[in-house]
Parts: C-alpha cells; structure tokens; sequence
C-alpha cells in the first residue's frame, strides 16, 4: 500500500521534463518499477507526482556512428535479445534473476536505483547516522562498502550495470529544461556529504534518455559473485574490457561493483604489454584488493571482490576455467 | 484515503473478458485485480519483487503485479491464474501441479503456475536447468522445490505430446 499520488504518463519528453520538480522528493520517474515502487512502499521515497517515462519514446537500441545507443526504457529482456550488445553487458543484464525482473526493468532504472542498505531502506537515511554516529559501523554491516567507506556512506553502489558500462567506456545522454548534455557513467555517481543529498550528479528534473555504448574490438566480460541465485543482488562483481593484439595486452581497464558507495573503477594497467594468464590475472587483481578497507563483518568481500576480478579477466581473455 | 484522492479508470481485458474499473490511483495492479475485480487467485506476498506471488502475465509477458501501477494498463491484456483453465478442463500446468504434489500450502502456486505458463509458452522444450532458472524469482516455503519442477517438466512433456 502506498500514499495517494498523482500520476502522469507524458506523451513527450518535453512533457515529462516539465512535470518533474526542482527539489528530490516532490515527483519521481517511474521507468519499469521494480525498485521504485519498493521505495514507495517502504515510505522511503514519498513523492506527490509520479512521471512514467513509458510513452515518451525512449526504448529501443540502434548503432549510431561507433557507438551502440541504447534508449533509457530499454528493457533487460530487450538489451538480452539484442545481437549488438556488449558481452559485459548482457552478463551483468543474465544476472538479474527473475524473467519477470528481467521483462520489466529498464538500462536506466538499474543505474539509477536507490541502494539496498537495509537501514536506507527501513527510512534511516542514505548516510545511517544516529546521534552523530553510523548505525551501520555499530550493526549488521556484512553487505556493506569494503572500498570508499571513509566517509559517512557505508551503503555499495547497488547496480550491476553500470560497472560493465563503465569498462567499456559508456556515457549516458541526459536531457534537462535547459537541453542535454553528456555524462561519462562514471561521473553519474557521487558519494553524498549530507543526507539531504542523492548519490546522482543529476537533478531531480533531469532525464537520463541514452546510454551510449562505443563499439570497440576489446574483449569484455562481467564477473558476479552470488550468494544465491536468484532475489539477490551480488556480493561483489567485476567487470572488464581487455584488447589483445599478438597475444599481448595493449589496454585494459576494469571496475568493481557492489563493493563501495560508487561503481569502483580501478587501474590494471599493470597488465599492458605482457601475456594475460591466470598467474598475472591473480597478481594485479591482489594488487587492486590491497586498498580495500573492509569493516569488522565484511573482509569476505575483499576476496570475493579479487577472486571476481580475477575471473574476469580471465573470461575475458577466453580462459576462464570452469568450474 | 480522502475525498480528493486522485483516481483512475483503464480499461483492459482481464483472461479474455473486456473490464473497465476505476481505483485510486496509487494503486498496483495486484490490488486491483485482487480488490476491485474480485480475482483474489492472485497473491500478495512480499510486494516488494521477492516472491513472484503476484506474478501474472500483461501482454504476453511475464510480470510482478505488485510492482505494476494499474494505472499503466490501459487497454492492456492481462491473464491471471484465474484464466488458466480452458472451460472446465484444468490447464496441464494445474493437473501435474495436483499430480506431482507440487503445491502444499498453496499459497506460492499461483505464481509458479504463471511464471511456468510464460516459461513454457515461449520455450515448450525447456530444460530442467532452464525451469529452475525461470523459477528463480519465485519462492516456495512449503515443497523444497523438486516436485515443482518436476510438475513443470511433466507438463510440458503432455503438452508437446497434445
Ligand atoms: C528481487 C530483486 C533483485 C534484483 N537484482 C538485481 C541485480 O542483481 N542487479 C541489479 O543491477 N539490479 C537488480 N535489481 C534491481 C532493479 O530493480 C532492476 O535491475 C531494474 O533494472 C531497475 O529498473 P526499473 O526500470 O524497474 O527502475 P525503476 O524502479 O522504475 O527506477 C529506479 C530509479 O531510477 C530512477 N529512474 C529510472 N529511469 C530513469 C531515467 N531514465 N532518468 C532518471 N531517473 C530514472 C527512478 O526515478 C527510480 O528512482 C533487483 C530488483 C529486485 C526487486
Ligand atoms: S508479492 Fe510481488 S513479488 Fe512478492
Ligand atoms: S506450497 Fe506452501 S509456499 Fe509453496
């Protein structure tokens, strides 16, 4: 049961734009609901207005010049179906288990969703402070961030795509009152120093309308760790993209997800120029860990996040053992 | 709920039969079907994604109805547990259900019974691996599983043999 709201389904983009409020709280996209309904419910989110972005024509994928772009409304099944998408992708998009999760939620919607921090989520705020102190360094914490954790948030960055993207080099077009502009995915995402903030360098009043893909020759793999296969969201995972020319590795780059407050892109550069083996997989991946600052409960992640690094590459690289 | 709560009319057709209701607009398409149309096969679970209680299929698809705004229907094809049967003949999903001793308590069967529907509408020769991975949103407290899928598996073996 959810508080009474009003609802709009704009026809237009410029519609929508102007349906949306200048302040986070007073409206809220709705794009496929799956998370933003549980938001509602739970009374974390309460807004007056909804704006659904079904009719406003944002799904759909076609190439554009050297990129694949990928219409916000693009639904999970769809991104599956689609012979063009990235492989890291369509791991991270296989992950989220459910058909029905799958046929309902959007590209946009999972990189925009609101964290699973169970005291966010039971209205406790993004940050879970209490008297000054975080409720979460003090309470249960096994899920909580091991990179990035010196500030107050404590929650991880809760979606599965916008690691893959971030490997691969996307950026997401994002339309606004004054016109739209162009975002790396990685500067989507911030950590808040209040609780008053959100976690997204977007406005309450902007919309995310693409995702912009480059069409690159790497090769690209996501990595998820689970604990169970279904209803959950991973324990940590990885996601890469490596180009190999004459055996070696002339570029690569990588980025952990579920592991900080923001997708945690990190340098493996230490591959290029060499052979990628199992042996150098696992080297930069312990080098890549050493940074982690796990709290009391969570120091499993640390090596869930380099055993999930590590496969990566390795899958990537075609030389994954399996299992 | 006061006077000024804002409401909603769709119309759609609920298991073939055109309806058209009016509810507040905060509504989820679970609560309509459940509160305004009567169709209380249907469950709510978790609401929140968790179960796959509530699922149903909107044209043709698979989807949770508590996570659906039934104000987002209009004109939409909506098929519940309600509508599996054909006529007075239960549908082969329902029979190997009530053969195999997949459901106990009952109360997840709907939804694995949709969620199954779907699976086999698009994949009639769908694998044990596959079942279980169509299954996975769907929870049971009751019957440990096995016997669903092997409901599932035997039904859609009597349905590629019809
Ligand atoms: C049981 C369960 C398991 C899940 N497992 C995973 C998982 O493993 N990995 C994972 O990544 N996700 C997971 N999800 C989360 C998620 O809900 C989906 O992956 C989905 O893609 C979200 O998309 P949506 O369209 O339903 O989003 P919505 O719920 O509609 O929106 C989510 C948020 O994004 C905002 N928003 C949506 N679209 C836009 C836009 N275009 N511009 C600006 N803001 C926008 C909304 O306002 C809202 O705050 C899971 C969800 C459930 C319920
Ligand atoms: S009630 Fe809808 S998924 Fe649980
Ligand atoms: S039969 Fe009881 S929950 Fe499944």
């Amino acid at each position: 049961m959810m508080h009474a709201f009003e609802y709009a389904a704009p026809k237009s983009l410029d519609e929508a734009l102007k349906l949306l409020g200048s302040a986070w709280g007073d409206t809220e996209i709705l794009a496929g609901g799956t998370d933003l309904l549980s938001l509602m419910k739970d009374f974390v989110v309460q807004p007056k207005r909804l704006v659904n972005l079904a009719d406003v024509g944002l799904a759909g994928i076609a190439p554009e010049g050297d990129s694949l772009v990928i219409g916000a409304m693009t639904t999970l099944d769809a991104l599956l179906a689609h012979a063009s998408v990235p492989t890291a992708l369509t791991q991270a998009a296989a992950g989220v288990h459910s058909p029905q999760l799958r046929s309902m939620g959007t590209i946009g919607g999972d990189l925009l969703q609101r964290p699973r921090c169970w005291y966010f989520r039971r209205g406790h705020g993004l940050l879970a402070q209490k008297d000054g102190a975080s409720m979460v360094e003090a309470g249960d914490h096994r899920d909580h961030a091991v990179f990035g954790n010196g500030g107050a948030a404590k929650y991880v960055n809760p979606s599965s795509f916008a690691p893959a993207l971030i490997a691969l080099g996307a950026s997401v077009k994002v339309r606004g009152q004054n016109g739209e502009r162009s975002l790396a995915v990685k500067d989507l995402y911030r950590t808040p120093a209040s609780a008053t903030e959100r976690e997204f360098t977007i406005a309450s009043n902007e919309i995310v309308t693409h995702v912009v893909v480059p069409i690159s020759r790497s090769s690209n793999a996501t990595y998820e760790i689970r604990q169970r296969h279904g209803l959950d969201w991973p324990e940590a995972s990885a996601s890469v993209a490596v180009t190999v020319v004459d055996d070696k590795v002339t570029a690569a780059s990588a980025c952990l997800g579920h592991v900080a407050p923001v997708p945690w892109t990190v340098d493996v550069s230490s591959l290029v120029g060499s052979v990628l083996t199992a042996e150098s997989a696992a080297a930069v991946a312990a080098e890549v860990v050493a940074d982690a600052t796990p709290l009391t409960m969570n120091g499993h992640k640390v090596e869930l996040a380099k055993v999930a690094l590590t496969r990566a590459l390795l899958r990537a690289a075609g030389k994954e053992v399996v299992r | 709920m006061t006077d000024d709560t804002p409401r909603t009319s769709v119309r759609m057709t609920v298991n073939g039969e055109d309806v058209e209701t009016t509810f507040g607009t905060h509504k989820t398409l679970l609560e309509v079907l459940r509160e305004e149309l009567g169709l209380t096969g249907t469950k709510h679970g978790c609401e929140l994604g968790e179960c796959g209680a509530c699922a149903v299929e909107v044209d043709g698809k698979p989807i949770l109805s508590c996570l659906l705004m039934a104000a987002e229907c209009d004109g939409a094809k909506v098929e519940t547990v309600e509508g599996l049967m054909d006529d007075a003949r239960l549908h082969p999903l329902q029979e190997a259900f009530a053969d195999l001793g997949a459901a106990q308590c009952g109360y997840c069967t709907p939804g694995f019974l949709m969620t199954a529907k779907s699976l086999l509408d698009a994949n009639p020769k769908a694998t044990r691996a596959e079942v279980k991975e169509a299954l996975s949103g769907c929870l049971c407290r009751c019957t440990g599983y096995q016997q669903i899928f092997d409901a599932v598996l035997s039904a859609a073996d009597k349905m590629g043999r019809a």
